[in-house]
């Protein structure tokens, strides 16, 4: 087994008197997929941005490479190599496709050019349209746009805040085979996801989180096979 | 795949852009040594203010357009920068008579009479001392301008949109007030005016008589606006001014790609502010005095029209604008001031040509919008027709009555018409005349637009360049 990466122990998040994370703590290694899969208000989202230094957690602790970063902001974080693609892809929409590249890699201060001719290999739907506005791109275009900006930054781990959000199947598959691509060259990979089945199917690891707790965990294929979750996020 | 391309603008873009921008400046000198400055003093005036209203629109434009922070404090950071520059080069003479209410001043130093006795005193050293201190006043300037931002930014960067304009409004009131505080009279002069420092005549190159050799008052302000505004779009284009376009399109993404929002929007405003508070000291050099009572929020206001009229987020648009402003306030308009505005028949031909020419552009406007699916509204048609009512309704006053005075025109009338030229443009453009483009993009449209124009059928060749050029959208 590798390395964990990113650790997190006895995790809370208010948000006023709400607590949307109840203390929930979880591994993530060096190299591997994990997911977060849930249904709507349980808490993936404010993990992942409290992880990313843009909510202030209340409680519990976060270590990435055993370097405590409770509490840290998002610049330092960004810097440490986290990165955060963040929900509802947010692309910057009147800035050419080039320049939302440009800003993945601001706090960057050495060349770009193999960078983006890697995520334009990654993305070619991205090479051809480099002059042009990020919010003419379609759903699918911008989310590619999305994962693209998050990898010019070189992360070490990426972090999706649900990807597959609104596109179309065919679509979606194109982004988890990205997904896959991008794991394989080394990056680690924390995922979010209502779409339970493609994200376990993805994962090495899984997590089913619960209003704010983290209520099973196994590896993927565990998780697929488990009748509960098969019952609550797969219909089946 | 072919290799990547990290610059899209050529070499010859900004070559070109070079050029116009030398070619300006040179105008200028000529204009000014061809034309008789005293004969022509509006055209200068319109010039000269046109000048510094482009350099405080541009950074108003910086933090309102590229940043996406509304400031309402323009006039506050232009009063700070005025009045530094002006205590900081009223020669120590001079300070007993413009402190005479106040019994002298309280610093008793003067930049450019320091620095031009340390190039010699007189002659090319002295010029070249004078011209230094001005300049280092003008950075100081600037940099009270930015230290005030600075200060008043810890708290009110925090607020949003409408709150913050409102906040740094209040901030431009006090600070007007202050400055006209008579315990502080020794340094501000009170509610009176700074004068008797160097203006802008002053770069005029005078021979041993004191005549003029060559005229260069508004070549300095044109040099010195330029060089600002050149700066701003430096900074527009590096990283830092992606981090702002960042921060204006979506603050979280923003935050997530790392870039740290208070920092970065404390740096725009405090930029922003140091180019409002060189236009102050360049306003006050124009002005020849300065006193805290001109710097209202009507000024602010004027430049927030000159933004959002020239687009907001477009620094040739700004420039323009403050040209066009400037033009038609000062200087093309005047003559709807008296009420004898038509007596003469030049005048009365000239006007009716001016109107003709709005009638046609504003028709082949409507013909671009009709071919884009818009000007279908009355709302709009109405506007073509509007020049063509103005002369019907003069001509049957001129029979009915005959006379040519018109009796409403008077003093302020210009401003009246002024205000309905802008509805009209805005109502043509809403986001203003660039959009938050520049100005080669604005061409290259109407170039096109022209060659759809003349091709009539063969629609499909212009059409296929401006896909092009634009990118085709999605398949």
């Amino acid at each position: 087994m590798s390395d964990v990466i990113l650790s997190i122990k006895d995790l809370k998040v208010k948000y006023g008197g709400i607590e949307a994370v109840k203390g929930i703590s979880f591994d993530v290694r060096e190299g591997e997929i994990v997911t977060l899969i849930g249904a709507n208000g349980a808490g993936k989202s404010s993990t992942l941005r409290t992880i990313a230094g843009l909510v202030k957690p209340a409680g519990g602790s976060i270590s990435f490479k055993g370097e405590d970063i409770t509490g840290a902001d998002p610049t330092e974080i960004v810097k440490r190599g986290i990165t955060l693609v963040p929900e509802g892809r947010r692309i910057f929409a009147d800035l050419t496709v080039l320049d939302n590249l440009r800003i993945g890699a601001y706090l960057r201060h050495d060349s770009l050019k193999e960078d983006i001719e890697w995520v334009y290999s990654l993305f070619p739907r991205l090479a051809e349209r480099s002059w042009q506005a990020g919010g003419t791109l379609s759903g699918g275009e911008q989310q590619m746009l999305a994962v693209a900006r998050a990898l010019m930054s070189r992360p070490k781990l990426i972090m999706m805040d649900e990807p597959s959000l609104g596109l179309a199947p065919i679509i979606v598959r194109g982004i988890f085979d990205i997904i896959r691509e991008i794991n394989k060259r080394g990056t680690t990979i924390l995922l979010i996801e209502q779409n339970a089945n493609m994200a376990l199917q993805t994962a090495d690891t899984g997590y089913v989180m619960e209003t704010g707790r983290i209520t099973l965990s196994g590896t993927g294929e565990e998780l697929l096979r488990n009748e509960a979750v098969q019952a609550a996020y797969l219909g089946t | 795949m072919s290799a990547v391309t990290l610059e899209k603008k050529n070499k010859k873009g900004s070559f070109l852009a070079l050029i116009g921008v030398l070619v300006v400046l040179a105008l200028t000198i000529v204009l000014e040594n061809v034309l008789d400055p005293n004969a022509n003093i509006i055209v200068f005036t319109a010039l000269k203010k046109g000048a510094v209203y482009a350099l405080v629109a541009v950074s108003m434009n910086l933090l309102n357009g590229f940043t996406g922070l509304f400031s309402l404090g323009q006039a506050g950071f232009m009063l700070l920068g005025g009045y530094t520059f002006a205590i900081l080069t009223i020669p120590v003479e001079a300070r007993e008579s413009v402190y005479y209410i106040f019994d002298g001043a309280a610093i008793n130093f003067s930049l450019t009479e320091s620095l031009q006795n340390l190039f010699g005193g007189s002659g090319v050293g002295g010029a070249v001392g004078f011209v230094l201190g001005i300049l280092v006043a003008l950075v100081c300037a600037g940099l009270v301008a930015a230290f005030f931002a600075w200060l008043i930014g810890l708290p009110v960067l925090k607020l949003k949109s409408d709150y913050l304009a409102i906040a740094t409004l209040g901030f431009a009131e006090i600070i007007r007030a202050i400055f006209q505080w008579e315990p502080l009279g020794k340094i501000t002069n009170g509610a009176n005016a700074l004068k008797s420092f160097p203006t802008l005549n002053n770069f005029n190159i005078v021979n041993a008589d004191g005549q003029i050799v060559l005229r260069l008052s508004t070549f300095a302000a044109f040099a010195i606006a330029g060089l600002c505004i050149w700066l701003v779009v430096l900074l527009i284009n590096s990283s830092y001014g992606r981090a702002f376009k960042a921060i204006r399109e979506d603050e979280i993404a923003a935050e997530a790609m790392g870039i740290n929002l208070a920092k970065h929007k404390r740096m725009s405003f405090m930029i922003s502010s140091f180019f409002a508070g060189v236009g102050g000291a360049l306003l006050a050099m124009f002005m020849n005095q300065v006193q805290a009572k001109t710097f209202t929020s009507t000024m602010t206001y004027e430049i927030l029209l000159i933004v959002v009229l020239g687009g907001i987020g477009s620094v040739s648009g700004s420039v323009i604008a403050a040209f066009l402003y400037m033009a038609c306030s000062e200087w093309w308009l005047r003559f709807l001031d008296v009420p004898t505005a038509f007596q003469s028949e030049g005048r009365y031909w000239t006007f009716i040509a001016v109107l003709a020419v709005a009638a046609v552009l504003i028709t082949l406007l409507l013909l671009w919008r009709r071919k884009k699916g818009g000007a279908k509204k009355l709302g709009e048609m109405w506007s073509a027709f509007l020049p063509g009512v103005v002369i019907l309704g003069y001509d049957i006053y001129y029979l009915t009555t005959g006379s040519r005075d018109v009796p409403f025109l008077n003093s302020g009338f210009r401003m009246v018409v002024f205000s309905v030229i802008i509805m009209v443009v805005v109502l043509f453009f809403r986001r203003g005349l660039f959009g938050d483009k520049e100005l080669p993009y604005v061409l290259r449209q109407i170039g096109a637009f022209f060659k759809r124009l003349f091709s009539g059928g063969k629609k499909t060749v212009a059409a296929n360049a401006n896909n092009e050029k634009e990118g085709g959208a999605n398949e």
